[in-house]
């Protein structure tokens, strides 16, 4: 035997690096080292295959070695030079390219048998499973990437041309999904007639239109408070693609790397799901998001920084509730500075109540307020934090909304069973906020016209410029 | 492909389905998104494939179109690869960078 047919046992190894990798992700403590030995499994792949290639008659350089490099750079240079509030949009925009190149893929394979007519197809079987393997990889390929990318632009809020902001729509009326179904056995009867006409072109071009428009029409209807669960599932989808993609080519690392990140990714999906209280379903076909919402009757007056620091004054224990708005004004920075105050004026304690589904992507608040420098061990998570309200002087909501809307406790309407913090336990609570509209779920939110709520109307970091001015002055 | 060679990928496709179940159980909230960016960039496997696709030669000073399209599946590849491990690496450095001083 020689040493060239041994060599695939560089995706063995690669694969288990994977599934470790994969296995320490999971864990806070292990976490650096599981994302290292995944990046390493994805060395041992890549050496492997060139490897392979070397020995099986030479490998042509040029385009190999050109792919890597303009594709390591431009990578490299996105992931360091963004900004971590911009971090989700680039993780879907990724997401994006990665299923785009599994139907690259796929299409490269499919297109060598229109380019070259005298290429002899595989027959029977081979030629099944080439053809299904194909059109799978790109339907789910295609999709992801069009569908990421509309997801990037729904996280950003919006998308400029020509110097004119343009809103990313939220449409999604219920025939929508009628259409769906229909479109996705459109592509399943096409993959069907592309076995008995491989060489058709026409079939290849309506399967890549048919899938991107897939992709459009299942991330159209839902709000932008559910696209993390959206960019988990098709992140779950450019794994499955890469899977189908190992078919193709007969690869068991593909097979085996695009599967697990399939399934974990699904897995993902669903904890997300179940920490904003809601099912898979309703995300994708209920978009209740942005469609019906409560008009408002009520009024409260709005307080200002001044008043605000006045109140500070005195406080012994502070939370702040940072919320999806921290993270549209990018105030993280000054809430630290308000912090600092606090703590080197008044010798106030101060933490922070960190709801799991706050801000555009779980974790996202955590990321956030490291980025400014706020000690780590004041971060806290909402079940720890929750009993440490009552003795809490004050409590300051900073663009959050949803995630303290005492409704979710009456287990009536849409945020019936979702866990809240308790932040209208406190003895005062401030929010910071726009306006008294409501949030995501569409319901009114009580604790805003509570006698010992002082609202603060405005954007999250003019406000908290503000009352860091007016505690200086104080 | 024979049938044993499909029955031996079916059978990698599904335990490899399950495996990946069971990896995930109870993830903290703070690592939902570095875990999603990190198997996002495992996802990238794709140019395993893609390489392969690309082995062709220049032939007059070009190549052939399915050549070109591995190659425009390795450059999205490897942005999804690199770019996907070195954010995950910044993401994590910030949430457990400041967990390890702490403990220090």
């Amino acid at each position: 035997m020689e040493f060239g047919e041994w060599i695939s046992i560089g995706y063995l190894i690669s694969a288990c690096l994977f599934i470790l990798g994969l296995k320490k992700l999971g864990h806070p403590r292990t976490a650096p080292s599981g994302n290292k030995l995944g990046s390493m499994g994805m060395l041992v792949a890549v050496l492997t295959t060139v490897t392979d290639m070397y020995l099986e008659g030479g490998a042509e350089w040029t385009l190999i070695i050109s792919g890597i490099l303009v594709g390591s750079t431009i990578g490299y240079i996105m992931a360091v030079k963004v900004e971590m509030t911009g971090m989700p949009e680039l993780v879907a925009l990724f997401n994006g390219f990665g299923g785009a190149a599994s139907a690259l893929v796929a299409l490269s394979e499919s297109w060598k048998y229109i380019e070259n007519p005298e290429l002899s197809l595989p027959t029977g079987l081979g030629l099944e499973v080439l053809m299904i393997a194909a059109g799978l990889s790109a339907l789910v390929g295609w999709m992801t990437l069009t569908g990421s990318i509309l997801a990037m632009y729904k996280l950003k809020g919006g998308v400029e041309i020509f110097g004119k902001w343009f809103r990313t729509p939220t449409w999604g009326p219920s025939y929508l999904n009628y259409i769906k179904i229909l479109l996705i056995g459109l592509v399943i009867v096409l993959i069907y007639l592309s076995i008995s006409d491989p060489r058709n072109e026409d079939i290849l071009y309506s399967i890549i239109a048919v899938s991107s428009i897939l992709g459009i029409i299942l991330v159209l209807p839902i709000g932008g408070a559910d696209m993390p669960v959206v960019v988990s599932l098709l992140n779950s989808l450019s794994g499955i693609a890469a899977a189908f993609t190992g078919f193709i080519i007969g690869n068991s690392v593909l097979i085996v790397a695009g599967s697990l990140v399939g399934a974990s990714g699904l897995i993902l999906t669903f904890i997300m799901c179940k920490a904003m209280n809601r099912t898979l379903p309703d995300v994708l076909f209920k978009s209740f998001g942005g469609s019906e919402k409560v008009s408002l009757t009520r009024t409260k007056v709005g307080s200002d920084a001044e008043e605000v620091a006045m109140m500070v004054d005195g406080a012994q224990k502070v939370i702040i509730v940072p919320g999806y708005g921290m993270a549209v004004s990018q105030c993280q920075h000054q809430v630290k500075e308000f912090a600092d105050l606090l703590q080197d004026r008044f010798d106030t304690e101060v933490k922070y109540a960190i709801h799991p589904v706050a801000g555009r992507m779980p974790g996202h608040m955590n990321v956030l307020l490291a980025e400014a420098n706020i000690p780590y061990d004041q971060l806290i998570d909402m079940e720890d934090i929750n009993s440490e309200f009552p003795e809490c002087d004050m409590a300051v909501v900073i663009g959050a909304n949803d995630t303290c809307n005492p409704a979710a406790r009456t287990g009536e309407g849409p945020l019936a069973g979702m866990p809240i913090i308790d932040a209208d336990k406190a003895r005062t609570v401030v929010i910071i906020k726009r306006s008294l509209s409501v949030g995501y779920a569409g319901v009114d939110n009580d604790l805003f016209y509570e006698d010992k709520t002082m609202m603060l109307f405005g954007d999250g970091k003019k406000m908290m410029n503000e009352l860091n001015a007016a505690i200086k002055e104080l | 492909m024979t049938p044993e060679l499909l029955i031996g990928s079916v059978t990698l496709f599904i335990l490899s389905i399950f495996l990946g179940f069971e990896l995930i159980t109870k993830v903290p909230s703070m690592l939902h998104t570095p875990l999603m960016s990190g198997a996002n960039a495992i996802s990238g496997i794709s140019v395993v494939g893609a390489l392969y696709g690309a082995n062709v030669a220049f032939e007059g000073g070009s190549t052939s179109l399915s050549g070109l399209l591995a190659f425009l599946a390795i450059v999205l590849a490897m942005i999804n690869v690199i770019g996907g491990f070195a954010v995950t690496n910044r993401m994590l450095n910030m949430i457990a960078g400041k967990n390890k001083k702490k403990e220090d």
